[in-house]
């Protein structure tokens, strides 16, 4: 089979993933509100502009339509939402599991795998970033920015986001070896916050514009802008790809190094 | 006679270089307490973690009900028990939790894993501490909690990493006794250990080991009488002193041992050769008569100053 040379057969072996979104979910039952901590930045943001910027900016030029200034950045900062939530738990948070709480030494004892953890902790990330995706839908909801019923598959798209920043996120995190690397993560998620079109158009890039498609935001953000406004162009799948790319080559890499570091 | 639990032939541990289980042959019986006694270093761990399925064997051969840990090493580790040598409790968490979690780990209904980890927190005597977090428990209670949360999937072997080390008399003692019961009920425990007293209080066979070889086998009675006499003479003649009496002591005994702070001569009746000693004139400044150990067979076994 295809898939037996492409993935690594650490990921081939997963049974029970979901053990992990239940121990997490044990976890964040006493102190639920800490996971809302990433969700309030793009909100802030997204009151900042509503309130001020938008009016000095004026009306913005996407697929031929003049839309508000507000309703132009929403979608990229729900996008940048997910992706904060997704990158907090698959990084710090697998780290201090990981390397300080040997929680992951004690999970491979039993009958659970290395793909098990893998999985588990990255779709775990993806359900706090879609928490802060969600929570946001109904802000924009709540100041009348939502345009189309098709908000809903914005929920999908941040999911696809949530993916692919976790696993790479929680992939990088196996290389690191003390805090003090965690310096790099808001080094590369700022930027990529800035400059995925999030706060105006490609086009302003001009002759740069390639640089912004390298960033994996940049295609969630597009995803995010197409399901509020309700337009769908068969280029979407291509940034869909993207982003599932990602996510697989994360997983792979997360669980073959889960296996080589941890069963050894 | 049933077919063993857990058996290994030629067993081979290499990390890059680094020898660490040197071709091993080990047979464990369902319902033995089976013990790897050795200093640190001498390959117990790495046995453990292959045993355990958390370990990739290097080469030789090694299976564990019969099954191939590079293959069925889920379903192999779905029938273990395991207490590592650092209690890698989830700090997150309280002790119910801790064992409830672990239980589903195995896949074990949630109402089943409440049930057992109430009866459980009672056997190791925890009860009281089920809605505590992990953290401000003491080193034994961790260590009980620890072995509870091992039990949960009631496992047909348990693996125990040094259960005991770094804890006080008191805790050991507890610890013992609930390993005790267990043995009493049929479980098959396979431990390490660098302790003696434990290898001679849990042990029903155990191996020495040493530089990743075994070096002995036997039950603690059997390897005693087989390396060691029957007593053992210590005598302290004072720092830098000991090693300046060899020659005065040769001859009392079968064997003389001599170890910075004193001297070990073994002997089977310790009190007639410390008579013949006063009678040569020969006048520690302090002589104790004690039964032999399993310590003596392990310092008989590495060859650490012995002086024939």
């Amino acid at each position: 089979m295809i898939t037996t040379r492409i993935l690594p057969s650490a990921l081939l072996d997963v049974r029970s993933p979901q053990r992990l979104l239940e121990r997490n979910a044990m976890v964040y039952r006493r102190s639920w509100m800490v996971i809302f901590s990433g969700f309030f930045e793009p909100l802030f943001y997204l009151l900042s502009i509503r309130i001020g910027l938008s009016a000095l900016v004026g009306d913005i030029e996407v697929g031929g339509k003049l839309i508000p200034y507000d309703e132009f950045v929403a979608p990229g900062l729900m996008a940048a939402a997910a992706m904060n939530g997704a990158v907090l738990e698959s990084t710090m948070n697998v780290f201090h599991k990981w390397r300080q709480a040997k929680l992951y030494d004690s999970i491979l004892a039993t009958p659970m795998s290395a793909g098990d953890i893998a999985i588990g902790e990255i779709g775990f990330a993806v359900i706090r970033g879609l928490m802060y995706s969600t929570a946001f839908i109904f802000t924009m909801l709540a100041l009348g920015m939502v345009k189309s019923a098709w908000i809903v598959m914005s929920v999908v798209a941040c999911a696809l986001i949530g993916f692919a920043f976790a696993s790479i996120g929680m992939a990088w995190t196996t290389y690191m070896r003390s805090w003090a690397d965690f310096e790099y993560v808001p080094a590369v998620t700022l930027p990529l916050f800035l400059f995925s079109a999030t706060f105006y158009p490609l086009s302003s890039y001009g002759s740069w514009s390639w640089v912004v498609q390298l960033s994996p935001l940049y295609h969630g953000v597009v995803l995010v802008r197409a399901s509020n406004l309700g337009e769908w162009s068969p280029s979407l799948v291509v940034h869909a790809g993207v982003l599932v790319g990602l996510s697989v080559v994360g997983m792979a890499v997360t669980a073959s190094r889960i296996k080589t570091l941890l069963l050894k | 006679m049933p077919p063993p639990l857990i058996t290994a032939r030629s067993l081979v541990k290499r990390f890059g270089d680094l020898v660490a289980v040197d071709g091993i042959d080990v047979d464990v019986q369902p319902g033995e307490a089976f013990g790897f006694l050795g200093p640190n270093g001498a390959g117990k761990t790495s046995t453990m973690r292959m045993i355990g399925c958390v370990s990739p064997v290097s080469s030789g051969r090694l299976e564990i009900f019969g099954l191939d840990p590079a293959h069925e090493g889920r379903a192999i580790r779905s029938r273990i028990g395991v207490v590592p040598q650092l209690d890698q409790l989830d700090q997150e968490l309280t002790v119910m939790e801790n064992l409830v979690i672990y239980a589903r780990y195995f896949d074990i209904p949630r109402a089943v894993a409440q049930s057992r980890a109430v009866e459980l927190l009672d056997f190791v005597q925890l009860a009281d501490r089920a809605d505590d977090k992990v953290d401000p428990l003491s080193g034994g209670q961790k260590r009980r909690v620890s072995i509870a949360r091992s039990l949960i999937s009631e496992p047909e072997l348990l693996l125990l990493d040094e259960p005991t080390t770094g804890l006080d008399p008191q805790a050991r003692h507890l610890l013992w006794d609930r390993l005790h019961q267990l043995k009493e009920r049929g479980a098959t425990l396979v431990l390490t250990t660098h302790y003696m007293d434990e290898a001679e209080q849990l042990c029903d066979r155990l191996v020495v080991m040493d530089g990743g070889r075994i070096v002995a086998e036997g039950s603690p009675r059997a390897l005693i009488t087989e390396y060691a006499t029957r007593e053992v003479l210590e005598m302290r003649f004072g720092r830098g002193r000991n090693e300046e009496r060899v020659d005065d002591v040769l001859g009392v005994g079968e064997r003389v041992e001599v170890l910075p702070d004193r001297l070990l001569v073994y002997v089977a009746d310790g009190e007639s050769a410390l008579a013949e000693l006063h009678a040569r004139s020969v006048i520690p400044e302090s002589a104790l008569v004690r039964r032999s150990s399993l310590e003596d067979v392990f310092l008989r076994l590495t060859g650490r100053t012995l002086v024939d």
